[in-house]
């Protein structure tokens, strides 16, 4: 039962991690399409400075360095030039797949993944349970979400960014600057993003092509089917994380074939957004370019 | 006659705008993404120049790569189309990926379930139809969601992606693969003529004769577009749905409607590889083809004639990666593919406004940007109403 605790939060990580910065950056206006690059990214970079300086914690500075670039250059053609978020949202993500591929040939001269890099637990850590506490990844990806409840609600900022995603030129009307609240909002979610990557790479101690796999916008299901609330997405993280270790767990018995389970996270967003759980309500705003 | 002269400067005038405004982005982009491109060069150490030039020569230098560009921009086409016509429509269907793998799914299964000495014309016309309808039962799902509940359909096909792929990986391994492998066996009826075939010197490339299938459905999609009541509808409804709807037009069934024929578009380009060049179904046969009709669609600014050159652009790119590999990592292409998006995405309204200020400073035909939705049938007046999805409503 602990084991299958652990796993499921081992899995939930990097959800929380992304779906918290999918949060802040849906809430202030701007489509959280490119999670899945800004992972990416970060795990890149993550692996990188890990393997460059030796210690896991300048991967995870070197990873969240790499998602903030990445953040600020989707910032500047969505905010800066209006340019469509949807668009420049995917062509983020294949930026990112094609960078780090080129990357990873130019510094390890590989086309599938990096040498053996410093991370967290591993090795000298039998247990995976003891390897999990130990992970200071772990405990900070729990603390993100409760982080972002508190931004959103509690402080002017959150206000400035909930104004920015529902009613903008209402904020801007009352000198809100909507604008810098939006770069603000889509940096903090490039920066989350950045740590689930960098989890990912430290947990498995190297890079490996394309390693998000989809789970960027696992995050951005959970973030919808969460009603882009702290409190639901944090749930819905966990429940598709928990799904998913059901599945590992029982893979041997073939009681349901992999691909279902793998559906689930998928269904659920669609299921909400057609309406049939009560209404998902996005923020009035979102997609909107600002003036 | 001065009035006729003076109106048909006028139109000429007005020609030369749409022109310039459909034509530019693309051209910047390109050159943005040139520059990109050197840069990547020098980083891996090697020259710009020799680079382009096996670039060029590996693509459009010989038969074997001029085919193997005419496959990939085949494929492309049809994704390229299907993005675009959602477009004109004011969707954003980016499932082209999952519509295009249930067209060819379902294309081999008719294949396979077609006895051997099925005359080729017929059962190439069942496995045409067996893919449009794959596609686009995948297309009508967003579709008729939009149409009923207003769901995102940008969410839903995203999601959709992973449910199709998901689904038919399953189907496949659990039922209908041959041992060993990720693919179904070889169909019975159905297969295209290959390129080869018909003249040794394509000999060994992909090439087939699905590409005259791609060109005709540009052509008919034109044709649907702006000479139809149905693709007037669709296109007044892409640009002004409030509008379309108070004229009289139903805009929940024209959505549904466009995403259907979407998504029979994608799922016809699955034909390409199923029928013209591998003859069975494969697990992840088209990745990555959906998303660059996204590509495609924006750099052809969403006019089937754009598509085509479009499709023709990005598939040399492809191609062109794989002829450069031994001098720079063939992922460089990934990069400047993603390059050109941002950059025509980012320079549509850019370009639109230095246009307009100049034609200003002129004095002559001075059209404000984001003017009259009416004019912009080639080159959409702006980003809002390029993708109404995302409406600045500003």
């Amino acid at each position: 039962m602990i084991a299958f605790l652990v796993q499921t939060l081992r899995i939930a990580v990097p959800y929380l991690f992304a779906a918290a910065g999918g949060i802040v950056s849906e809430r202030a206006g701007i489509i959280a399409l490119t999670l899945e690059g800004f992972m990416l990214t970060g795990a890149f970079c993550a692996a990188l400075g890990s393997y460059y300086s030796g210690s896991a914690w300048v991967g995870i500075v070197a990873g969240l360095a790499g998602g903030l670039v990445a953040a600020l250059l989707h910032a500047l053609a969505t905010i800066r030039y209006r340019a469509d978020q949807v668009v420049v949202g995917i062509a983020m993500n294949l930026l990112a797949v094609g960078v780090t591929r080129f990357f990873l040939r130019l510094a390890f001269d590989s086309s599938s993944n990096s040498p053996r890099v410093p991370g967290f637990g591993g090795t000298d850590v039998d247990s995976a349970v003891l390897a999990s506490l130990a992970n200071p990844l772990v405990w900070l990806g729990i603390i993100t979400m409760a982080v972002v409840a508190w931004l959103l609600y509690r402080t002017p900022f959150g206000l400035r960014v909930r104004a920015a995603g529902e009613k903008p030129e209402a904020a801007v009307s009352v000198g809100v600057p909507v604008k810098r609240v939006r770069w603000l909002a889509v940096a903090v979610s490039g920066m989350c993003a950045a740590l689930a990557g960098a989890y990912l790479a430290l947990d498995q101690h190297q890079f490996t092509d394309g390693m998000t796999a989809g789970r960027g916008f696992i995050a951005l299901a959970a973030v919808i089917f969460g009603k882009w609330d702290p409190k639901r997405v944090t749930v819905a993280c966990v429940l598709f994380a928990a799904a998913e270790t059901m599945q590992i767990r029982l893979q041997s018995l073939q009681i349901v074939p992999s691909q279902f389970v793998e559906m689930i996270p998928y269904l659920l967003t669609i299921v909400a957004l057609a309406g049939v759980v009560g209404r998902a309500a996005q923020p009035a705003a979102l997609g909107k370019a600002v003036d | 006659m001065t009035s006729r002269r003076g109106s048909a400067d006028e139109r000429r005038d007005r020609m030369r705008v749409r022109i310039e405004e459909s034509v530019l982005p693309p051209l910047v982009a390109l050159a943005i993404a040139a520059v990109v491109g050197d840069v990547l060069i020098l980083i891996f150490g090697q020259s710009p120049g020799e680079v382009y030039r096996q670039l060029l020569e590996g693509t459009w230098g010989n038969a074997y790569g001029f085919g193997q560009v005419i496959y990939k921009a085949t494929t492309l086409t049809f994704t390229g189309l299907a993005v675009a016509i959602g477009i004109r429509a004011g969707l954003f269907n980016i499932g082209a990926e999952g519509q295009l793998a249930s067209g060819g799914f379902l294309a081999a299964l008719v294949g396979l379930a077609l006895p051997a000495g099925t005359p080729g014309i017929i059962a190439i016309l069942l496995c045409l139809v067996a893919a449009a309808a794959g596609g686009g039962v995948v297309g009508a799902i967003p579709g008729a969601l939009k149409a009923r509940f207003g769901a995102s359909e940008v969410i839903v096909t995203i999601m959709l992606n992973f449910i199709v792929l998901a689904l038919l990986n399953y189907i496949v391994a659990a039922h209908v693969h041959v041992a060993e492998t990720l693919h179904t066996p070889e169909i019975r009826a159905g297969s295209m003529p290959r390129l080869g075939d018909v003249s040794a010197r394509f000999a060994g490339s992909a090439a087939n004769t699905t590409f005259l299938f791609a060109l005709v459905a540009a052509v008919g999609v034109w044709w649907y577009l702006f000479r139809t009541r149905q693709g007037y509808e669709l296109r007044a409804v892409g640009l002004q749905p409030d509008a379309a709807e108070y004229g009289g037009v139903r805009v929940g069934s024209v959505w549904a409607k466009a995403m259907i024929v979407s998504g029979a578009l994608a799922g016809l380009g699955g034909v390409n590889y199923v029928l013209g060049y591998k003859h069975y179904y494969e697990e992840g046969f088209g990745t990555g083809s959906g998303f660059l009709g996204i590509a495609v669609a924006l750099v052809g600014r969403n006019h089937p004639v754009g598509v085509v050159i479009a499709a023709l652009l990005f598939a040399t790119l492809s191609q062109g990666g794989l002829a450069v590999n031994a001098l720079v990592p063939k992922q460089m292409v990934d990069v400047l593919t993603a390059v050109v998006i941002i950059a025509v995405a980012t320079s549509v309204p850019e370009v639109r406004r230095a246009l307009a200020s100049a034609r200003r400073a002129r004095g002559t035909g001075g059209r404000e940007p984001d003017s009259a939705p009416s004019e912009g049938l080639i080159s959409n007046p702006g980003p809002s109403s390029q993708f109404p999805v995302t409406d600045s409503g500003s």
